[in-house]
């Protein structure tokens, strides 16, 4: 392959993966605290029509970003009043949340689905954006795919080396425990969800602002779902959700390189576009098949409510 | 207690209500079946858009209602069953999806009228009805021969149907028939509608060269992407489908393939309100004004205006056909000898690529 090309792949992969990792990433601390929220794609669908909403009305994209996270902190705190506060299970609410969301941005985005917006300059990184092959793929993008980089770093960080990641892993794990010595579980795990909701919500922003750059129901096409299938097959790790989220793009972009280029294939239309699922779901079973880590790393008390009183 | 024995006494009366106003002449309640929301442009838009010149037209004397988003399959049935039992006369079904729903449905309800798009399945009160995109897409390509500098078009498609592929060899035919060095690509994008998707269809086949763009899939996606890339090169032009979107791309998108669905909408209605229904199989063009071309972009010369308008014109009156013979194969076999065109059957089976086609077809 030429350079050139392999850059374009490249630069097309990322762009591909960014939603699925902004909102991979939220819904992984999310469900650490012990919460599943299924609500991922209407999040998303919500948080892309307000921020194409806001956008389009200060043309600052970054108000956009704002009003999208927001959108989705408010989807997300309707579903942790649902399914913390009043208990109703998490797997109903999530998929209520998640059908709710996709009708309320249609509704909503209704005027808006005939406007445009002109798409973002990338924000170029000095120096390295010149490096060859590597330079225009990885530093010549928009500033929400650093962002998508930076917040994978403070998920782990966060997680690993910090005593409120403990805790919010310990609530996911025993909440009863961490009840007991004095965590307010409930709460822990209202501000774990609402995360999840303001990164679904930017993810949906990514979508509507950055990627297509439009606002049209049903725009998210499934990507959310996508996210929510990554966050367990890479085992709650969340290096492994970036990379299944670029393996996923890749599959996409490499297949369609190879359509547009005529080479000779003689594979079905619907395996290829299947592959991104297949070669995603294989790569990571295969890399998290060690039993007894996806034990170590699942949350043991996820999907189930929490009671104090009890 | 009071509440409900007055729900009571109100729902008695909506029934006796009910049954008195069946004795009025009603207006006949047309219903319609879309598969993706309205929106504002595309091909249930476009459906739409002829709901509500017929509904015009026939001001008084229908009603219509629709439902979108309706997926194929199953639910169709249940949705076109609903429609019926709610009083509906006449049913547009406009996805190949819903062929077998409605005919299941025509078979239950024979006094009742149907119409389904695209599909092949016809029956006593089940009728089809279709556009030769092919000639608008024909023209398209026309365009593009003249204005290409790469030597290049990229297709992006979603699924290989036969109306997706005539779209594609027609292009292909038009553009070569002005440029016989032209080539086609295309990307199969396995979605009727996923703009994130149909993006980066576009742009991958705008980094590989080529510099005509075009799409059968339902956004705006491609169109955006071509007249967003259009400030890096200007020679970069798209044209639409199904909808007129130049307000997406006003420097890059230079005319597109537009259905207009309401005479046919308008003339079959009237049909079966007067009695004189006896069977439909439309498979209207450019002549029946169910394709037309949207307005050319200022950035097409005058020249090739003159052209298009021309070879519109031959079209119309069947003097010209997008696939008259020799149509060649991509493996170079011939399909059709030359001296005559394309039967309609031969059109409908069509699963392969003409010649100048750079893709290969995927198996299906």
């Amino acid at each position: 392959m030429a350079p050139g090309l392999v850059s374009a792949v490249l630069f097309a992969t990322i762009v591909a993966g960014t939603p699925l990792i902004l909102t991979a990433l939220g819904e992984l601390v999310t469900e650490k605290s012990g919460v599943l929220n299924l609500g991922a794609e209407g999040i998303m669908s919500v948080g892309a029509v307000a921020a194409f909403a806001v956008t389009l009305n200060t043309g600052s994209p970054l108000l956009g970003i704002v009003a999208g996270m927001v959108a989705g902190m408010a989807m997300s705190a309707l579903f942790g009043f649902a399914a913390l506060t009043l208990q109703a299970n998490q797997v109903a609410s999530g998929l209520a949340l998640s059908i709710f969301g996709v009708g309320l941005s249609a509704f909503v985005g209704k005027p808006y689905e005939s406007q445009t917006l002109s798409s973002v300059a990338p924000l170029k990184i000095p120096l390295l954006s010149k490096l060859p092959v590597l330079g225009h793929a990885l530093f010549e993008q928009q500033a929400l795919v650093y962002f998508s980089w930076i917040m994978l770093a403070v998920v782990a960080w966060f997680l690993y080396r910090t005593r409120w990641g403990l805790v919010l892993r310990a609530v996911g794990e025993t909440p009863v425990a961490a009840h007991a010595i004095g965590y307010n579980v409930l709460r822990i795990r209202y501000l774990a969800a609402i995360f999840g909701g303001a990164m679904a919500g930017i993810g949906g922003a990514f979508l509507s602002v950055f990627y297509t750059p439009l606002w049209v129901e049903g725009m998210v096409a499934g990507r959310g779902w996508i996210s929510l299938a990554l966050v367990v097959f890479a085992t709650w790790r969340p290096l492994r959700v970036m990379l299944g989220a670029y393996l996923f793009g890749g599959a996409m972009i490499t297949q369609m390189f190879v359509q547009g280029s005529g080479i000779r294939l003689d594979i079905p239309a619907q395996f290829l576009s299947a592959l991104p699922y297949l070669a995603t779901v294989v790569v990571l079973v295969l890399i998290s098949r060690n039993r007894s880590t996806i034990r170590l790393n699942s949350p043991a008390s996820l999907g189930q409510p929490f009671m104090p009183d009890a | 207690m009071q509440r409900l024995k007055s729900s009571i006494t109100l729902g008695l009366g909506l029934l006796a209500g009910s049954s008195l106003f069946a004795a009025e002449p009603a207006p006949t309640q047309v219903g319609f079946v879309y598969v993706s929301p309205v929106g504002d442009a595309g091909w249930t838009y476009q459906h739409d858009q002829g709901r509500k010149e017929m509904e015009k037209a026939m001001a008084g004397k229908v009603k219509t209602n629709f439902v979108e988003n309706v997926p194929e399959g199953a639910d169709a049935e249940r949705v076109i069953r609903q429609m019926i039992t709610g009083g509906a006369k006449i049913v547009f079904t406009t996805s190949f999806g819903y062929m077998n729903p409605t005919e299941k449905v025509a078979s239950a309800f024979p006094d009742k009228f149907f119409f389904h798009a695209t599909g092949y399945k016809t029956g006593k009160n089940m009728g089809i009805y279709n556009a030769r995109f092919y000639e608008g897409r024909y023209l398209c390509g026309v365009i593009a021969g003249k204005m290409t500098k790469s030597h290049v078009a990229g297709y992006v498609a979603a699924f290989p149907i036969p109306e997706v592929l005539q779209g594609i060899n027609a292009f292909t035919e038009g553009m070569r028939s002005v440029d016989p060095k032209a080539e086609v690509r295309v990307i199969w994008v396995n979605s009727w509608f996923d703009p994130g998707k149909e993006r980066e269809a576009a742009l991958t086949l705008i980094s590989q060269g080529a510099d005509m763009l075009t799409h059968h899939t339902d956004s705006t996606a491609v169109v955006q992407a071509a007249e967003e890339k259009h400030k890096d090169n200007a020679n970069l032009y798209s044209f639409s489908y199904h909808s007129d979107m130049s307000k997406y791309g006003p420097k890059s998108c230079l005319t597109g393939t537009t259905h207009l669905w309401g005479d046919f909408y308008t003339r079959t209605v009237k049909e079966v309100l007067a009695g004189t229904w006896k069977g439909t199989n439309v498979w209207g063009g450019i002549k029946d004004g169910m394709i037309k071309l949207a307005p050319l972009n200022a950035a097409v010369p005058e020249a090739v205006k003159k052209d298009v308008t021309k070879l519109e014109k031959e079209i119309k009156e069947g003097k010209r056909h997008p696939f008259a013979g020799p149509v060649v194969a991509q493996d170079g076999k011939e399909l059709v000898p030359k001296g005559r065109n394309m039967t309609d059957a031969e059109l409908g089976a069509m699963n392969y690529y003409v010649k100048g086609v750079a893709s290969t077809l995927p198996k299906n």
